[in-house]
């Protein structure tokens, strides 16, 4: 079957190019509407407790054929499928009437639910329940279990969403790309993606459409999947993908221009997994640990026991490497069910970040108490900064709490225009800043993020926005501070010059993408990166901007971009 | 019928790791044993599910009950459990 020669766009999560036959994963089966009422409950537990032992066995026997780091999953999944809390809701329903699958159903949505509700890692167990409840539903309507069809020969499997189970014991040899139409980047099918080299693009709207047999070259850097490529594209995307490999083969270790100006190179995390994963990375630390993770979802604000020893484990994963964790970011758009201060006409506009922490003085207390004793437990390079700061005064609020709280660096976000316009005062109270690129650009130009239709407005190669990075990099240099970006601009292989020109002197990005950086950055000397900078923040509208700095570029930066 | 109260010495409360623990060691007992939080009502200690979905945190008090030969000790080898911070082991 031949499809029409078109582009889905999705993220990329696992870099890499492969080019394959779609296999379309069936969704799976739900519960039978229409099923009879359950008259014999005894025979109806008896077979739906068969369906599960079948279930959690099948599992288990999978256990032997994957690899070691797949296995926790699975036996975690099996031990589901075969929990007593479990069996029991379901036979109280079969008891009362209700039809097997329609039991099971709902059986386990009340945990799920119970589980969403306290977020967190309970929250993420949710996708673990649901893969057991439509193992189970398919057994019980006679039906293979969901997942993915036996492969006979390679290929690119393309899903709603992969239970981790189910990408955990994916065979390399046979799975040459994966496709979602649903996830994010720090699913577990992202992660375990990575960790198995499967390139992978998830979030990809249209991808349920595409027939079985659709020839796709499936880019998991860019996030591009290309349908029914001609065999002149095929042959140009793998020697690409090679040339891409052979270019990013010896990019390791810590970066730097090409003539040895340093840059550390750090990852962007956001919850306690992620930062065990990119530990295990080569980075240089974390530019950027988010918080939110710990508060959203939860039904009371966590205590400073549990912060100090979720920081504790973050700060140990990744050694005497540095680790810039931002104070919580949460506001009328991300709601608190502990901290409302009520809906909001414009909630980016609204108490957010760091005006959150000053209207509910505790909250910012807590967490400042935690993480000055999870430093003081590690002695690790630990660096914590403000979201949201605007004035003076916030920054020396912020700085007198967190200072005296123990902490060594104290630092700032830099994403409202006002402080980059006035970075040289806020830059004489703080350690260090970040620029916030995406805010940044939200506020400099006055477009929602969230809003697809100004996404031209919202380019971060706006000369407005440069100009900006340009203003708060001279205030941290006036005071011999520091300044980094920690936002999607940093890992972008060529805009990457020209925020090193501008002055900056960390980028904190996916993990994924620090290789094409760091060794985007060993082509080019300071020099030539400060004539970038020049070029861009001098050029008239984004385009020329992107232009003028890819006109100076060393042109095997291109096999990156 | 052996009942004990004691408080969550974990951590991170009797979450992932810790409650799998918790949850290994009720079902080795041998006997229907129940953990409830102050005011709920009881779970089965032989469930992960329950006693998650529990959510006790740090310093949370919780009631154990078991029935059966051996209950009494039993209930102290959880409780012993219990007042370890499992997270830190």
């Amino acid at each position: 079957m031949t499809q029409a020669h078109a582009v889905l766009h999705g993220i990329g999560v696992s870099a890499g190019m492969a080019i394959g036959n779609v296999v379309q994963v069936p969704p799976a089966a739900p519960f039978s509407p229409d099923e009879p009422a359950t008259t014999d409950s005894a025979s109806a537990i008896e077979k739906v407790h068969k369906a599960l032992e079948q279930v959690a066995s099948g599992l288990e026997a999978r256990m032997a054929t994957v690899p070691e780091h797949a296995r926790a999953v699975l036996e975690a999944t099996a031990m589901m499928a075969r929990d007593p809390g479990l069996t029991g809701a379901i036979d109280t329903r079969l008891t009362s009437g209700t039809g097997v699958t329609r039991a099971v159903h709902d059986a386990v949505e009340e945990f799920a639910t119970m589980f969403a509700n306290l977020g967190g890692y309970m929250a993420e167990r949710v996708t673990d329940l649901h893969d057991v409840r439509d193992r189970t539903i398919s057994r019980l309507l006679g039906r293979e279990e969901p997942g993915v069809p036996k492969l006979t020969s390679p290929a690119v499997i393309v899903a709603h969403d992969l239970a981790p189970a189910e990408t955990a014991a994916m065979d390399k040899k046979l799975v040459l790309g994966i496709i979602t139409a649903a996830g994010g980047p720090t699913s577990h099918t992202a992660i375990l993606a990575a960790q198995l080299g499967i390139p992978a693009v998830v979030k990809t709207s249209g991808a349920l459409e595409l027939p079985n047999g659709t020839v796709v070259a499936v880019n998991g850097s860019t996030g591009e999947v290309i349908i029914s490529p001609s065999q002149v594209e095929q042959d140009e995307l793998l020697e690409r993908a090679e040339r891409r490999a052979a270019a990013l083969k010896d990019s390791h270790g810590s970066g730097a221009t090409k003539d040895g100006h340093a840059v550390a190179l750090l990852a962007n995390i956001g919850t306690l997994d992620d930062a065990k994963a990119a530990a295990a990375q080569d980075v240089e630390g974390s530019g950027l640990f988010r918080t939110e993770f710990l508060f959203l979802g939860q039904s009371s604000a966590p205590t400073v026991a549990e912060q100090t020893a979720i920081y504790t484990e973050v700060l140990r994963s990744f050694g005497d490497r540095r680790v810039v964790i931002r104070t919580l970011d949460a506001g009328a758009d991300k709601p608190l069910s502990f901290a409302n201060l009520g809906e909001e006409e414009n909630p980016a506009l609204g108490r957010r970040g760091i005006r959150l922490g000053f209207a509910i003085p505790q909250l910012l207390e807590d967490q400042l108490a935690a993480l000055g004793a999870a430093h003081r437990e590690t002695d690790a390079d630990l660096r914590v900064m403000a979201p949201m700061i605007a004035t003076c005064e916030e920054a020396e609020q912020f700085a007198e709490s967190a200072r005296a709280a123990g902490l060594p660096s104290v630092g700032i976000m830099i994403e409202v225009p006002a402080a980059a316009l006035r970075s040289q005062d806020l830059l004489a109270i703080v350690d260090f800043a970040s620029i916030g690129t995406n805010d940044l650009s939200q506020y400099t130009m006055a477009a929602d993020r969230m809003e697809g239709e100004l996404a031209n407005l919202l380019d971060p190669w706006q000369p407005a926005v440069l100009q900006l990075i340009q203003h708060s990099c001279a205030g941290g240099q006036t005071n011999d501070k520091k300044v980094g970006v920690c936002g999607e601009a940093g890992g972008d292989p060529l805009l990457a010059l020209v925020l090193v020109g501008l002055g900056v002197s960390s980028l904190s990005m996916a993990p994924g993408k620090v290789p094409a950086v760091r060794a985007s950055l060993g082509m080019h000397t300071l020099e030539l990166c400060q004539q970038m900078a020049s070029a861009a923040v001098g050029a008239r509208t984004a385009t020329d901007a992107r232009q003028a700095v890819l006109d100076l570029a060393d042109q095997e930066l291109n096999v990156l971009l | 019928m052996a009942t004990r109260t004691v408080k969550i010495a974990s951590s991170v409360g009797l979450h992932a790791r810790p409650a799998a623990l918790f949850v290994q060691a009720a079902s080795a007992t041998g006997l229907a044993v129940t953990i409830a939080k102050e005011g709920g009502a009881p779970v089965d200690a032989r469930s992960i599910l329950g006693v998650m979905a529990l959510g006790a945190k740090h310093e949370d008090a919780v009631t154990l009950e078991a029935t059966g030969e051996g209950d009494e000790a039993a209930l102290d080898t959880l409780v012993e459990l219990l007042s370890r911070d499992l997270d830190k082991e």
